[in-house]
Formats: structure tokens, sequence, C-alpha cells
């Protein structure tokens, strides 16, 4: 970047004078902010023990861990190996199957509630505002509260197994969804409900005529998408005691049965990556009918 | 259609016409009904064999709500931390949640930038490489937060460092996937801009592109440490340190009073920084539409 021969004209001046002052201002800018920065990762270091000696110890023991998880496969022997190693298929695939329930269930419970709550917190729709506050602080609360704290109360309650797992997730699933139908409520077109109402129509008419319809293909996605993080959850949930294959998980710990282990967390993100790619699909297609509504 | 409404007079010819030439305002053809009730009955049919098998029974119900409603009476009122010394405890659990969250999402950041310029199409033309990086993206993605905490725990311990190393190595894969997205999406007239003037393929990318998705990736970042810190306060559960950790401990003592103040804490802490963060957000992103390098101000 070089400048022209300088002419010392008084407006130059003033230009370079400006530069220079913005120079300044954002170089002191930019040391604030680093070293804002630079606190901030000394101090949560030190709060979440970020040692660099504990560190240097850990990965070791990262790499034993991993190294115990890896079945051992012979050459010439490869089915009989990988047989041992999924000794136990037959109960991780009934596991599975209630893995992918327990999502689908808590989908399907998630999104009734989720529709309900949703219309209660969507500002277009409802002028009473002690129901609008509710609707969303409960939404709040929902999908604020961790679905494995849900969980370890509702195993508490309602005892072991996968029903605990559904409530848990529904609840979560109700919060994260109330939210987003909530936004698409609000951002619907006003035209067909106006005409509901012009033509008579009652709340319920608006609601079930002039909303419903062009929002449906959204909520459909939202759901699928919810679906698929709930099959990542329900994969895990069982680890509290909630059902599916997350028990299989806590006990193989517990027996440090580091193979089963591994071979756990192969099929669940064999299971995890197949649903997600199916549900893409399905997404696209709402996605394009929702286009094609409006 | 509007050939069809200017014939004028309605006649059964002509509805037979519509119907021929636009069946679809005419209601959904046989065939399309019958898949569409095979899927609802299907769908019902799925809904109720869970049901049973889950033993969704009225009577478990009940009598899980009637213990239910005994946990939400004992859990008020909720408890009151009457001393310093007593109240550390939970402000600890606090600031490790929200370090664990500070620290994996800058650890993620950390790495997420060189390989989100090496995914980006404009900086790493090679297709070959850029592909083989968005798989590793995708794969990166795939696995899950918990497990990730549980192997970690292994290696380090019961605590929080375990829970900075599963949120980093579980957010380098989407924050990559959205900074090389990002990159893409600059715009192209300041980086031949500088091309013109000679500079190195460094100069451009530190003066070129960096300053016109800076906003938005710093926004990007902001979200997902907002959700790490939720995600944060799950990982306690199995054991990495946090508010879950105490939460965990104190349901499985059947503290309620105490599980009520520290959801209590819990959903404060949340609240504020999903305030903070988004008042952030928004003036970032207010900001990146009057910045003179952004793509807003060159039409």
């Amino acid at each position: 970047m070089t400048m022209p021969a300088s002419t010392n004209s008084g407006a130059e001046k003033l230009f370079l004078e400006h530069e220079a002052q913005l120079r300044h201002w954002r170089r002191i800018q930019s040391a604030l902010f680093i070293a804002i920065f630079l606190t901030l990762v000394l101090v949560t270091g030190r709060i979440a023990d970020f040692d660099l000696v504990k560190i240097f110890n850990g990965i070791p023991r990262l790499g034993e861990f991993i190294h115990n998880m890896l079945p051992e496969i012979r050459r010439g022997h490869v089915l009989e190996d990988l047989q041992e190693w999924f000794f136990p298929w037959r109960i991780w695939l009934r596991l599975l199957w209630e893995t992918i329930l327990i999502a689908f269930l808590a989908s399907v419970f998630g999104v009734i509630a989720a529709f309900f709550l949703g219309l209660a917190a969507s500002r277009n729709l409802v002028r009473n505002r002690i129901v609008f506050f509710t609707a969303r602080r409960i939404l709040e609360i929902a999908r604020t509260i961790p679905e494995l704290v849900f969980a370890l109360i509702f195993v508490f309650c309602f005892g072991v197994g996968p029903l605990a797992g559904v409530l848990a997730i529904a609840i979560h699933t109700a919060g994260a969804l109330g939210k987003l139908f909530s936004e698409v409520n609000e951002n619907a077109r006003p035209g067909s409900m106006e005409g509901v109402l012009a033509a008579g129509g009652s709340w319920f008419q608006q609601i079930r005529i002039g909303l419903v319809p062009q929002v449906l293909p959204n909520y459909m996605s939202y759901g699928l998408l919810r679906f698929e993080i709930n099959v990542r959850s329900s994969s895990i949930i069982g680890y509290v005691g909630a059902g599916g294959l997350g028990q299989e998980i806590s006990t193989s710990i517990g027996l440090n049965s580091f193979t089963d282990l591994s071979a756990l967390f192969l099929i669940i993100a064999a299971t995890v990556i197949t649903i997600d790619l199916l549900s893409e699909k399905l997404r696209h297609h709402f996605a394009l009918k929702g286009l094609s509504r409006i | 259609m509007s050939k069809l409404l200017q014939s004028g007079k309605s006649g059964d010819g002509d509805v037979e016409r519509a119907r021929q030439l636009l069946p679809s305002v005419f209601g959904n053809s046989v065939q399309n009904q019958i898949i569409k009730y095979g899927f609802w009955l299907l769908f019902c049919a799925l809904v109720l064999y869970t049901l049973v098998i889950f033993d969704f029974s009225p009577q478990r119900l009940l009598s899980g709500l009637a213990k239910l409603g005994h946990v939400l009476s004992f859990m008020f009122p909720p408890y009151v931390w009457q001393t310093w010394e007593e109240f550390f405890e939970p402000l600890k659990a606090i600031a490790e949640t929200l370090a664990m969250a500070f620290l994996g999402t800058a650890l993620a950041v950390l790495i997420a930038f060189p390989l989100g310029l090496a995914g980006a199409r404009n900086i790493l033309p090679s297709s070959f490489l850029r592909f083989g990086m968005r798989r590793s993206f995708d794969l990166l993605r795939s696995l899950e937060q918990i497990i990730l905490a549980l192997i970690f725990i292994r290696a380090f311990g019961l605590g929080p460092l375990a829970g900075v190393f599963a949120i980093a190595i579980s957010d380098i894969g989407s924050l990559s996937k959205l900074f090389a997205e990002a990159f893409e999406n600059a715009d192209r007239k300041p980086v031949e801009g500088l091309q013109s003037a000679g500079a190195g393929h460094l100069q451009i990318i530190r003066l070129a592109i960096i300053p016109q998705v800076l906003p938005v990736l710093t926004s990007q970042v902001l979200y997902y440490f907002e959700s790490n810190t939720r995600s944060a306060s799950i990982l306690g559960v199995v054991g990495a340190g946090g508010i879950g950790y105490l939460l965990s401990d104190r349901i499985s003592a059947n503290n309620w009073p105490e599980v009520m103040s520290l959801l209590f804490l819990l959903l404060v802490t949340i609240a504020i920084i999903d305030a903070v963060s988004g008042a952030l957000r928004r003036r970032l992103i207010a900001g990146a539409q009057n910045n003179p390098h952004g793509k807003k101000t060159h039409d």
C-alpha cells in the first residue's frame, strides 16, 4: 500500500490524523478484548481443573482405554471374532428397538403437548396475557431442565424402565418444540385467519382452518428433526435406568467390558446416522410441501 | 384457470374439465387417500403397541403420578442455603458448569477455525481433500456428547476436565462445518481487490475474508456457548462435574428441597446467559449490517 507523494494539504493531514486516531482506538479495543478473554480462559481453566500435567497424564490412559475397546480380530478368524465381539446381539437388538420406540413415543407426546403449549405461547393468537406468560414460562422450564434430571426424578416415581425415559424426553421435547412452534405461528400470514374470522368463524375454526394448514409442514419438519435428537437422547437415557441401550453402557462400564462398550458405541452411531439420513429425506419432502403452500 | 372462469356458464362439462385439469383442487385421489389412511393406521398401531410394551397402564401411571405429587410437595418450600460456606458448593458447581461450557467452546473454536478454512471451497480448492474434511466433520458430529464424556472420564478421572473435552470434541465437527460455509459465503469483491493489488494467500484470508465473516462467526459461537451451557449441566449426571453432579447426588439422596433450589439456580443462570448472549448476538448482527466490509453496503 504505497501512498502518492505527500502534498501536505490540509485535507490529507486531517485524514491522517483521523486514521491514526481510529487505529489507536482500534488497538485499545483489541487489547482490552484479548485481556478479558485471557482472564476468562485462566479463571475458567482454574475452575474446570484444566491442568496441563493432568491432561498429559491422561492421554496415555485415553490411549489405553481406546486400545482396550478394540476387539481382537485375527486374520482367518474374522467372522468368529466378529461374532464374539457382538455376542449379546439379541439383547442389544431388543434394546435398540426399545431405544427407537422411546424416541418415537416421546416425540409423539412431545409434539402433541408442544402444539397446545405453542398455541398458548403465540403472541398473535392469545390475547390473555396470563395464559401467554404462563405458557412461555412452562416451555422455558421444560426445555432448560436437562432430560437426564427429569429421567432421574421419573425413575424414582415410575420405577426403572422405558416409561420414565419416555416421559422425561417428552417433556424436554415439548419445551423445545413449543418454542419453535410458537415462532412458526407468529410468522404465519394473518390473511387466512382474518378471512375465517370475517366469515364468522370461531377462534377454534380460525386455528383449524386458517392456521394449521399453513404451519403443519413446518411442524412436521421440526418434529422429525426433534425425533433425530431424541434418538440420541434415548440411547443414553438408560444410563440412569430409564430404558434403552444406555443401561447396557452403564453395566459395561461397571464390569469393565470394554469391547462390549465399543460395540454399543458403534451400534448407537450407526443408528443415529441411519435415522438422520432417513429423516433428512422426509424433512426435505415436508419443506417442499411447505413452500408449495405459501 | 382464468379461461374456465371466463366461459361464463357453469355446466357439468366445465366442472368435469376442471377436474381433469386440476385434480388436486377437488380433493385427493382414491389412491392417495388409501396411502394417507394406511399411514395413519400404521402410526396409531405403532403408538398403541409402544404404549402396551412400555406398560403405560393407568394403574402404573396413577401410582407414579401420586409419587410425583409427593416429590413435588416435598420440594416446597425449597431449601435456602443459610451460610456462605453452605452456598459455596452450589455456586462452585454453577461456576464449573459455566467454565466447562466456556473452555469447551473456546477449545472447539481454536481447532475448528483452521479446519473450517481447510474445508472451504474458495480457500482450499482441492476437492478431494475438502471432501475428506467434510465427511470427517459429519463423523465428529455424530458422536454423542455424553458418550464422549464417559470416555474422557476414564482418562482424566471424575470432574469437569472430562466435560471440557467432551464438549470441545463434539462441537469441532459442527463448528468446522458452519465456519467453512461462512467462509464460502464471503463476498468475492474484497478478495479480488486484494488479489489485483498483489496480496498473498494468507493476506487475502486475513484482510478480505476474516473481517467479513467475523461478526457472523462470533454470533454462531455465542449461540454454541449458550447451548453448551445447557449440555454442560447434563454432563455432571455421568460424573463430569458441575451442577448435574450435584443434582444427581441430591436426587439419589432424596433431598428434594435442595433439588428444587438447585433447579431454580440452574434456571436463573441459563436465563442470564441466554439474555446476555442474545443481546450480544443482536448487536453483532446489527453491527455486521453496518460494517463497511459487509455485503449489504455494496448494493
